[in-house]
């Protein structure tokens, strides 16, 4: 195996020293000269007619440039089936609707100015539960679709429909069967910086954008198309980041309150930022999209599975994000976790009047594997098989393909279940129902990118100057994760430099090549490839200019010792082995003789030979520079949503051990053990911090965390309400790293972002489970619950 | 709006702020000395970002009314590191020890170690827990930054 210099190495964050020492600028941070603060002002009610607005009382206060209404901006659809438009008109249809927004000199004012609005409304019913919006006679939440067509129904034009096999077949040849209503529900992503925007426009109206977007190109498109629509198609359009404090999904999609500050800008001529409180981040942010599954699975007297039925309905809230799209994801694990021949899948997207949802760290993931990875416990029961073993059985493999027409490469599930079996001493800990149980469950996602768009490309531009100091412009994006700090590993072992020479220009289209977005785990895997083939073209420079220039320095040393020193005996070189770029070699920013490494003649810095050989005259001056564009050979989903869509996919296995009080109903997580097959682990402490940060969150969605909707309106809309997980819950942790490589990724590589979330939830409610012999269904699993459940269960002797 | 004059010491030096009487102590940090370290997470004293010290108490300035600060000693993210750059054990740990990673918690959860450790320059794991349980992070799960903590008291120690 070849030894690595930086590649798997706990190399530190060095490149983000301006986080520990408070000079990161967020977007909390930016302030151009002039600039005005924006506020928005939300509707009342979930469902209810505008019949006035009055907005000159606000206008007429001091320090208040602009106040825009639905009256005051084109009608323009916007968002991913085009549903809703920037400031509402004639009808609001949930609690976040954006009827009116302010400029002003100071946030302060601002705010006043919107106290100042007088809207009045006429109150609708509204639709709060998925299932009412689907009757016959229900209410319509949207009238006419995108196209002005009229709708029929809540239900979204999203045909989310898969199936392979023959389900009835396999459920009457299968020797047993469960079947389970299985539910998640909104929780919020709750980056720890809030969300906001500064757009900035010039002269001749191009914008700049300063966002925090993690998928820049996207962003630009989205404003594009709108530019196109109110008069200003064709105008530059340059998105660029602010250092982002966290992601989680909530910037992939362009919200609202975006195109808000963009026209606020367009009106005032000013810079204006809108920055959310964190109460707006609460109520006015697209949450994880919850979902209701019906699962019902078979396996034959072995164990093997038979099939898998999945029919799930999404609350789609009144208008639509990236959340009617989690489906796709959510086929991975349905059709494509464990072996299973014979699936059928539907998803059904419903308006209701609730606040509309998008996507979280996991994109669906979290919520179909806790269907799966709980009816696979129920079936395993059935079987009579412990339920390690029965996942054991259905492992996948590597080299398989699966009935989603998914191409498994390399599969470390055999081993992750394996080490979470013997950390977690599984078989001493289960079955005991004595209140303390161990469960687990297993996921499988995209490792190797995700084609959701044409290209799943990723565009790199190296440079390297005259000192020897490497630029990296690339469109990629960091909320948080430490994709440059990985992407300096890859580069600096690549290139034959240190990670320390190398610098990175990030998320801006303007020097940017075209990115397809920092999501779907896929940065490590794709902008990894793309560094890797711009290294080789940059290294190979520099040997040619080395080859060129280090005989002539060699040269001018040995004259100029000998200048000093008559009795200087000259070394004896072969000058035609140095000029050829093939016979040497660079580490560490060294370049050498491959077949004489320490002659310290033929030995020296990269920046002697580029200074040499760089901008040194007409005619002889040379650029030391590469871009490449990889995007990798996968394939979107066809009609059938069948397609490898992914270079190569992640396998992990989480294993809890619980205590449950039964007095209480209160769980405590006494053991965690997270297997990750992570293909290479090109930063170990790195990846360690992405599951652990994964699991933390994971373990807030099984137990704690949600958002309470009160007829559509955000009832915890704070930290105290809504409960994250702090140090002192102190869930102990461990990561287990499994390390197969991968042809596929940059130095065997796989994505590794999301996966760690994926399966806790399920993890923890089998655990429960084997504590205590309750099985909770319905995310999160609060004391309330739990006792519940007891009381069910035990009938009147839990009374006694 | 009534301005008040504010007589304070922040990181080490003299400074007088004319500011609203309404402004908390973050809001003058970071509008009128235009530093940004402490961060507004939520505005009502429930996450932590904003966390400084005062007389060498963690304190979430967010909630801190300004006029209190007369006479008072303050310590901010920017006053940790050395002026030469050097930067504080926390600090240094935090970047090697994948302590930080969106890093908008991080001045917050540094200056809350920082208190911690002035008065137990060797904590326990679970004094650390303690130490940190009002400055919430949604990106590490708390494990690299305990550990960084603890690393940081080690260097210490050291010294």
């Amino acid at each position: 195996m070849t030894k690595h210099r930086y590649v798997g190495q706990n190399y530190p964050r060095t490149h983000e020293t301006e986080k520990v020492t408070g000079k990161a600028v967020y977007i909390d941070d930016l302030k151009l000269p002039g600039m005005l603060y924006g506020k928005i002002l939300y509707s009342s009610y979930a469902n209810a007619k505008i019949k006035r607005i009055d907005t000159s009382r606000a206008k007429e206060l001091p320090g208040v440039r602009a106040v825009l209404t639905g009256e005051d901006i084109p009608e323009v659809r916007v968002g991913f089936i085009k549903d809703q438009t920037v400031l509402k008109k004639g009808r609001v249809r949930q609690f976040r609707d954006e009827v009116a927004a302010v400029a002003a000199i100071t946030p302060d004012i601002a705010q006043a100015a919107l106290d100042l609005i007088e809207v009045e409304y006429e109150e609708l019913p509204g639709l709060f539960d998925p299932y009412e919006a689907l009757q016959k006679d229900a209410p319509l939440v949207h009238e006419i679709d995108a196209r002005g067509r009229p709708m029929r129904s809540n239900i979204l034009p999203l045909p989310w429909q898969f199936s392979a096999g023959d389900i009835e077949k396999a459920r009457q040849e299968s020797a047993f069967t469960v079947k389970d209503r299985v539910s998640t529900t909104w929780v919020n992503q709750c980056c720890m910086g809030p969300s906001g925007c500064v757009a900035e426009f010039d002269t001749h109206n191009n914008l700049t954008f300063y966002s925090q977007t993690n998928v820049v190109f996207g962003a630009k498109q989205r404003i594009a198309d709108y530019f196109a629509k109110i008069g200003l198609g064709g105008k530059k359009i340059r998105v660029r980041n602010t250092v982002v404090g966290g992601s989680f999904g909530t910037k992939l999609d362009t919200d609202i309150y975006e195109f808000i500050c963009i026209q606020l800008a367009l009106k005032t001529r000013k810079p204006v930022k809108i920055l959310f409180t964190r109460e707006e981040e609460f109520k006015a942010l697209p949450p994880r999209q919850p979902a209701v599954f019906d699962i019902e699975q078979g396996c034959d007297e072995s164990g093997r599975l038979t099939f898998r039925h999945v029919e799930a309905v999404l609350d789609n809230g009144a208008y639509t994000s990236w959340g009617a799209t989690t489906p796709s994801v959510m086929m991975m694990p349905i059709s494509s976790l464990y072996r299973v021949p014979n699936v059928f899948f539907k998803a059904t997207c419903v308006y209701t009047n609730n606040i509309y949802a998008q996507a979280m760290r996991g994109y669906g993931n979290p919520q179909a594997t806790f269907a799966v990875e709980t009816s696979m416990d129920r079936l395993a029961e059935a079987a009579g098989i412990d339920p390690a073993e029965f996942r054991y059985i259905n492992r996948n493999q590597s080299n398989e393909q699966t009935p989603m027409n998914l191409k498994i490469t390399t599969c470390g599930l055999a081993e992750c279940i394996q080490e979470v079996k013997k950390k977690i001493a599984w078989d001493q800990k289960r079955g005991k129902q004595n209140g303390r149980g161990v469960g687990m469950a297993s996921l499988i996602h995209v490792a190797g990118g995700a084609r959701v768009y044409k290209s799943d490309g990723h565009g790199i531009r190296i440079k390297v100057d005259d000192e020897g100091h490497v630029d990296v412009i690339s469109g990629g994006t960091d909320q948080g994760q430490g994709s440059f700090t990985v992407l300096a590993q890859i580069i600096a072992e690549a290139l034959g430099f240190r990670p320390e020479d190398i610098s990175f220009n990030i998320a801006d289209t303007a020097l940017a090549l075209w990115d397809a977005g920092t999501h779907a785990s896929r940065h490590t895997f794709i902008a990894g490839n793309a560094a890797l083939k711009a290294c080789q073209k940059v290294r190979r420079q520099i040997m040619e200019m080395a080859a060129k220039q280090m005989p002539k320095l060699i040269q001018m040393t040995i004259k100029r010792q000998s200048r000093k020193d008559p009795d200087f005996q000259p070394p004896d070189i072969d000058f035609s082995l140095l000029s050829d770029p093939n016979n040497l070699d660079i580490q560490e920013r060294r370049i050498f003789l491959k077949s004489d490494p320490d002659n310290p003649y033929c030995s020296m810095d990269a920046s002697t030979v580029l200074r040499q050989g760089l901008h040194v005259g007409t005619g002889e001056s040379q650029t030391i520079m590469a871009e490449v564009f990889y995007d990798p050979p996968t394939e979107m989903l066809d009609r059938q949503f069948k397609g490898n869509y992914s270079m190569t996919y992640a396998f992990g296995t989480t294993g809890v051990e619980v205590e449950v009080d039964k007095q209480t109903g209160e769980v405590s997580i006494l053991n965690m053990v997270a297997a990750h097959d992570v293909g290479k682990a090109i930063n170990p402490t790195l990846i360690k911090g992405q599951i652990y940060g994964a699991v933390y969150t994971g373990s807030g969605y099984a137990l704690t965390e949600e958002i309470k909707l009160q007829k559509g309106k955000v009832m915890n809309p704070n930290f105290r309400d809504y409960k994250i997980l702090t140090a002192k819950d102190d869930i102990p942790i461990e990561a287990v790293i499994v390390e197969l490589g991968d042809a596929d990724g940059p130095y065997g590589a796989k994505g590794i972002g999301e996966p760690g979330l994926v399966p806790t939830a399920p993890a923890i409610a089998n655990a429960i489970y084997d504590a205590i012999g309750v099985r909770i269904t319905e995310l999160p699993i609060t004391p309330e619950k739990v006792l519940d459940a007891i009381k069910t269960k035990e009938g009147d002797a839990w009374c006694e | 709006m009534n301005n008040i004059d504010v007589k304070f010491n922040l990181n080490g030096e003299p400074v007088t702020a004319v500011v609203p009487v309404t402004w908390t102590l973050l809001r003058t940090l970071r509008e009128y000395f235009e530093l940004t370290g402490a961060k507004e997470g939520c505005g009502v004293g429930e996450c932590g970002a904003c966390t400084v010290l005062i007389d060498g108490e963690s304190v979430n300035a967010c909630l801190y009314p300004v006029p209190e600060i007369e006479g008072k000693n303050v310590q901010t993210i920017e006053g940790l590191a050395h002026p030469d750059g050097t930067l504080d054990p926390i600090q240094q740990a935090f970047i090697e020890n994948n302590g930080v990673q969106c890093g908008y918690c991080t001045s917050g959860m540094i200056m809350s170690a920082k208190a911690l450790l002035e008065k137990n320059p060797q904590p326990a794991e679970s004094d650390i827990r303690n130490a940190i349980s009002g400055n919430i992070c949604r990106c590490t799960g708390y494990v690299q930054i305990v550990e960084s903590i603890a690393m940081a008291a080690n260097m210490q120690e050291e010294k």
